[in-house]
């Protein structure tokens, strides 16, 4: 959610508009280069030729939370990596996005019972948008998972919605 | 050199310090007191006979019926003079040490092998022995504030870390596995 998500009136018209916005956003979603694990070899795979995220507009991996739309959590999170993966997010410009991907990330994976260290679900740390799981996901997957998030973007509006009516309605 | 002739000629310089000797299988090792670890790993480097000038690595085990903890030394022995004679002149060989579980305390050998710096520095991570003389005996993969030492057969698995949930469903039901 941006600044200009949810903040008209439902009368005006701005279907057009929102039509425009969205179009633009998830033709160019840029995934932030986040690999921890053997996920990140699948994502690779899709960066690379044979898959090509590019196709989607979204195959300009940065380097930095700074320039990058998309946070794709490629592998293990460890509880020393939460705090620097929450940091990554809050550095993330909006509107941003995150993808857990592989079961790890989705809940804890095949660390779940005797994973000390392992974060039970990145869901935990931060609002993950998308889950894909899989161990690690086929690179269709994953495009499967970028399709469904396009579709999600491309639902946004910038017209009030009836829930934030109630929240405006419940602060007052 | 065959391990027999290790262990005997390691008990002519330094008399008892042999506790123990498995020289059968595959895995021949000699445990040693610990107290005078450093001394015996000084001369199994430098003898000329003996050589042994790589650590390959080291466990350490947790012997929670015998209320001890271990550390195994893996060393090996590269000619470097004669390279060439690499794969018939080596010889393997392992030390145990083994130490009290409630007060682990084994002397450090990383001034004779530098590779049981970071070894040592992860034995005490994840189990807790306390590498004396060791340079910089910090954790090296578990966060610097993590509780407990979590490879011991008795670690007590984190309820939340820093906000973090971690009880997991299993670990509820299933209190001691």
């Amino acid at each position: 959610m941006s600044w200009i998500e949810n903040r008209f009136e439902e009368g005006l018209i701005v279907t057009s508009l929102d039509w425009a916005i969205n179009w633009g956003r998830s033709s160019s979603i840029w995934p932030m280069t986040f690999g921890l694990a053997c996920c990140a070899i699948e994502m690779m795979a899709v960066g690379a030729s044979r898959f090509d995220i590019d196709r989607f507009g979204a195959g300009a991996f940065r380097a930095t939370p700074r320039q990058s739309d998309l946070m794709i959590v490629a592998g293990t999170v460890t509880y020393k990596m939460a705090s620097r993966l929450k940091r990554l997010y809050n550095q993330m410009p909006e509107p941003k996005y995150v993808m857990a991907m592989g079961a790890c990330t989705v809940g804890g994976g095949p660390y779940f019972k005797h994973g000390y260290h392992v974060v039970k679900g990145v869901d935990l740390v931060v609002p993950v948008d998308i889950y894909i799981p899989g161990c690690p996901p086929r690179p269709e997957a994953l495009l499967e998972g970028l399709m469904r998030l396009q579709d999600k973007i491309r639902h946004q509006t910038r017209a009030k919605t009836l829930m934030t009516k109630v929240k405006e309605l419940a602060l007052n | 050199m065959p391990p027999e002739e290790i262990c005997k000629l390691l008990k002519d310089r330094f008399g008892n310090v042999i506790e123990d000797t498995v020289l059968e299988g595959g895995h021949p090792y000699a445990r040693i007191t610990a107290d005078r670890w450093p001394e015996v790993a000084m001369v199994l480097r430098d003898d000329p006979r003996l050589g042994f000038n790589v650590l390959r690595c080291i466990s350490s085990l947790d012997l929670l019926a015998d209320d001890k903890l271990a550390c195994v030394y893996d060393l090996y022995h590269v000619p470097m003079e004669r390279p060439t004679e690499l794969c018939t002149q080596t010889h393997v060989f392992a030390v145990r040490v083994v130490t009290d579980r409630n007060n682990p305390v084994i002397p450090s050998v990383a001034h004779v092998w530098p590779a049981a710096d970071w070894h040592e520095r992860e034995a005490y991570d994840l189990m807790g022995i306390d590498f004396t003389g060791h340079p910089d005996l910090r954790r090296i993969l578990c966060p610097d504030d993590w509780d407990g030492h979590p490879l011991r057969k008795d670690y007590k698995f984190p309820l939340e870390y820093h906000g973090i949930p971690a009880t997991t469903e299993f670990e509820l039901t299933n209190p001691r596995h």
